[in-house]
């Protein structure tokens, strides 16, 4: 439910108007950066070292810093906003050294988004979203007026979490909170760090979802570190994969990566299923749906039956009034009634969000032991049938083999 | 009990509402001003060990040490040198407070978990808004907590400073006088009062932190 | 100054029932039953509400509400009643005056860190570790006795020292209802005017070195008792020690 973002920090520009290459976003480049600590080894905590790190992330694109840990991944993502200094080299934000840059000044124009979140304890979710607008001096209706904006843009409702104290809320709905803190001022570049690493999996897959979706209209730069090689083709438009000893061992696109692995460290890291994984390159929305014989609830049966009849599936797929999908129902369940009713679904099959990969899609409609998912639009209302046999076609298609080992089978 | 005079004299203590009244001012006085002076040292303590934790340990070892000296043992010692002033009280009274507030003012700084710190810093506060508005408000509820247990402490041991003299006033004043007098009702209603003066103490200083600190309680009381 | 070292170098300050052995050996023994009695109170409650979080709220609430009351009103507010039981209860008045006064209000004050530092040791245990436990088949005394004890034992025995420290310390005001112990210097030094000063200071400086001795002898059995494992970690966390008279906070 992406609410229109008036652009408080931009007057005169709404984020409706952004397209993917054309908002506030900057370039962020890394020019031989290194980063060396003295002897310190053997503590907790201590940070990666990086060597001569140069790689460029092209204006609103997200750019995952993969990697075992202790790889020096985060390092690189703090030397951004100069949490980390480094001992030498550049980094470049639309071609100006960071380093030049007020340091105060920097960090409030770098969304930043952690693990652990550190949402203020003592401040309510308003007050935190709206930090650093108050830092940069936003008057306090504005700041409120921003704040209600963005929870409802991460998808939480002002009226019920504006009061409410961090330690109210759920994991899940922290990380948006956190989300919504770092996008306060519009920030051009935004570094995340994990940022759903603390979550379950399924709440982490939705939050995956819904960070997408507004990735398409705020169009920002965005540094995204994770340990995980699935979130980081599903995340990605560029991935850098980092090894042991802070060096990039391949920077590129996530099919570059699975296709083609530029070392024997890639291809483990990236893992054995690297064929089945270049499914997380596609989505839901690349597979053309099937359609299904539908009815509402209410429905007289007889057309419905007139439907299955011309049709070689032998299960009903039953709506409420919104068109959301309740569930199946076989031919032989409708034979002796008059009218649908909500009692007769089935409601065996996931609902699946047009952002989910294919794999995870695939995943699901193993794991639920079902021939076909429901595929619905933000509102919950259908769009269309996903099957299993589908998302084969489409492998095919692509020439993706789940035995594909050495990125022969590229075109 | 004792023939002729009842435990509690009733008709005394109607007849001299003033003095009670007094004796219970001056103990307040006597609580407030080594809690103030505490505070203070505390503080610039806790913000120099914050800057420079190697001074940690030999600060709590030396407030430690300063804690461990019997109060009776500390006004008899600076009796000979203060002689019947103020002082003679008010600085033990003083050193007992050290110790609980320094380590929880401590405390408090470091309960602030370090991703918010993190956050903080990543968002671009200056240290100092980084101070104000985020260690010092989160540093609030254990130190509160320190100040009533230091408020307890101080007005417990402000009785017996009295022990040594009528110099210093107080609620200890009415122990002491009693005992010698053998007046029960003298010394039980210098003790009852202290143990109340204590406990309301304690009581307001619960209160303070609980509405202080709103976030903490939130959870408590179901909002959410 | 002089006249201190002149008292502590004259014998006589040294022998018989009012020389420095029979008072600290008073001192000690006050002491020694008190914590112990209150231990023995007020452990099992700490460990019984900190183990399964039950009663914790009044338990805590009484034993802080028992911090506020000051030992020397316990002393006063004991003493017509013991006196006047003596008869009743056939002890003799002596007793009544000077002991049970002393050694109640030396029980109340050792009971709260004690307790409270029972509990709070206890309910610090991580909850996992505690599921773990449970979930490998420990019984519930066992991950009592295996896991939360060997965990929370520094916390707990930095309640202990605390009543000791505290007990110690605030015994010197037995003397004022005629109990023995150190005070007793304190206050017969009090009583004989400018010529009992050095008597005064003397008690003064033995009640302290006697309480910072048993502090350290206790700060290091701590030390002992904490496994190693739980050193270590707290060493890599950079953790500073829990404030011991707060945990209630």
């Amino acid at each position: 439910m992406v609410a229109p973002v008036g652009r408080a920090a931009n007057p005169g520009r709404t984020l409706n108007r952004v397209t993917s290459h054309g908002g506030n976003a900057a370039t962020v480049e890394f020019d031989h950066v290194t980063k060396h600590y003295d002897a310190v080894e053997g503590k907790n905590g201590t940070p990666g070292a990086v060597n001569g790190l140069s790689l460029k992330v092209p204006a609103g694109k997200i750019c995952v810093l993969v990697g075992p840990s202790g790889c020096g991944k985060t390092t690189s993502l703090k030397m951004v906003n100069r949490l980390i200094e480094p001992t030498s080299g550049r980094i470049l934000l639309d071609g100006v050294d960071a380093s030049s840059r007020d340091v105060i000044e920097l960090r409030r124009g770098i969304g930043y988004v952690i693990q652990q979140v550190g949402l203020f304890p003592h401040q309510t979710i308003e007050e935190n979203v709206a930090t650093v607008p108050r830092l940069l001096g936003w008057d306090q209706s504005r700041r409120m007026t921003r704040a209600s904006e963005l929870m409802a843009l991460v998808g939480l409702d002002p009226g019920k979490y504006a009061r409410r104290y961090p330690s109210q809320l759920s994991g899940g709905e922290r990380q948006r909170v956190g989300v919504a803190r770092a996008l306060a001022a519009d920030p051009p570049i935004m570094l995340m760090d994990e940022p759903f690493g603390a979550v379950d999996p399924i709440v982490r897959e939705r939050l995956q979802n819904e960070f997408l979706r507004l990735q398409e209209d705020l169009a920002k730069t965005i540094l995204f570190v994770t340990h995980d090689i699935d979130e980081a083709i599903k995340m990605g438009d560029l991935v850098a994969v980092f090894q042991l000893g802070g060096t990039v061992a391949q920077f590129g696109t996530p099919a570059e990566i699975l296709s083609q692995p530029a070392s024997d460290f890639v291809t483990r890291f990236v893992g054995s299923d690297r064929g089945l994984k270049r499914l997380s390159l596609f989505r839901v929305s690349d597979v053309a749906l099937e359609t299904v014989p539908t009815a509402r609830v209410g429905d007289p049966v007889a057309p419905a039956l007139a439907k299955l009849a011309s049709h070689p599936f032998e299960y009903l797929l039953i709506l409420d009034h919104e068109n959301r999908p309740l569930g199946w129902a076989h031919r032989e369940r409708l034979l002796l009634i008059e009218k649908i009713t909500p009692d007769l679904a089935n409601p065996s099959s996931p609902v699946l969000d047009r952002r989910t990969t294919l794999k995870d899609a695939l995943s699901q409609l193993l794991e639920a032991d079902v021939q076909a998912g429901l595929v619905a639009d933000r509102n919950g209302a259908l769009r269309g049938v996903l099957t299993v046999d589908r998302i084969a076609d489409f492998a095919r298609l692509q020439s993706i083999s789940p035995l594909a080992q050495d990125g022969l089978d590229e075109d | 009990m004792q023939e002729g005079r009842p435990l509690i004299d009733w008709v005394w203590i109607s007849s001299n509402p003033d003095d009670i009244l007094e004796r219970v001012l001056q103990h307040i006085q006597l609580t407030a001003l080594p809690l103030v002076l505490g505070f203070l040292i505390s503080l610039a303590l806790a913000i120099w060990a914050l800057r420079q934790p190697r001074i940690y340990t030999p600060v709590i070892a030396l407030t430690g040490l300063l804690y461990t000296v019997p109060s009776l043992a500390a006004f008899a010692v600076l009796r000979p040198i203060f002689g019947l002033s103020l002082l003679t009280a008010i600085i033990p009274l003083t050193t007992y407070t050290l110790l609980i507030l320094f380590r929880n003012i401590v405390a408090g700084f470091q309960s602030v978990p370090p991703d918010v710190l993190e956050a903080a810093e990543a968002m671009g506060y200056t240290r100092r808004q980084r101070l104000w508005r985020v260690q010092i408000p989160l540093a609030v509820p254990l130190t509160i907590a320190g100040v009533r247990l230091a408020a307890v402490t101080v007005i417990g041991l402000a009785t017996v400073a009295s022990i040594l003299g009528d110099a210093f006033g107080g609620l200890g004043q009415f122990i002491t006088e009693g005992l010698q007098q053998l007046f029960p009702t003298k010394y039980l209603m210098g003790a009852a009062l202290s143990v109340a003066l204590a406990y309301l103490a304690h009581v307001l200083f619960v209160r303070l932190e609980k509405a202080v600190t709103p976030w903490a309680t939130a959870r408590a009381r179901g909002i959410g | 100054m002089s006249e201190v070292i002149a008292w502590f170098s004259d014998p006589s300050n040294w022998q018989g029932s009012t020389g420095v052995p029979v008072r600290l050996w008073e001192h000690v023994w006050i002491s020694a039953v008190s914590v112990a009695v209150a231990t023995v109170i007020a452990l099992p409650v700490g460990l019984y509400t900190g183990h399964t979080g039950r009663f914790a709220g009044v338990a805590i609430n009484l034993a802080n509400i028992g911090r506020a009351i000051p030992s020397y009103a316990v002393l006063v507010m004991v003493l017509p009643i013991s006196l006047s039981l003596a008869p009743v209860l056939g002890y003799s008045p002596n007793l009544g005056l000077s002991f049970i006064p002393t050694f109640t209000a030396m029980v109340l004050l050792a009971i709260p860190p004690i307790l409270v530092n029972a509990h709070a040791g206890l309910q610090a245990v991580d909850r996992d570790l505690i599921e773990a436990a449970r979930a490998m088949g420990l019984k519930e005394r066992e991950i009592l006795g295996q896991v939360e004890l060997p965990i929370a034992m520094t916390v707990i025995v930095g309640g202990f020292r605390t009543a000791v420290l505290n007990v110690i310390a605030t015994a010197t005001i037995g003397a004022i209802v005629s109990f023995g112990g150190l005070g007793r210097f304190i206050i017969d030094g009090r009583l004989r005017g400018v010529a009992g000063i050095p008597e005064l200071i003397s008690g003064a400086i033995l009640v302290t070195v006697l309480a910072v001795t048993v502090d350290l002898l206790l700060g290091g059995l701590q030390r002992r008792i904490t496994p190693d494992g739980v050193k270590i970690a707290e060493g890599q966390s950079f953790e500073l020690p829990k404030p011991a008279l707060s945990p209630a906070s």
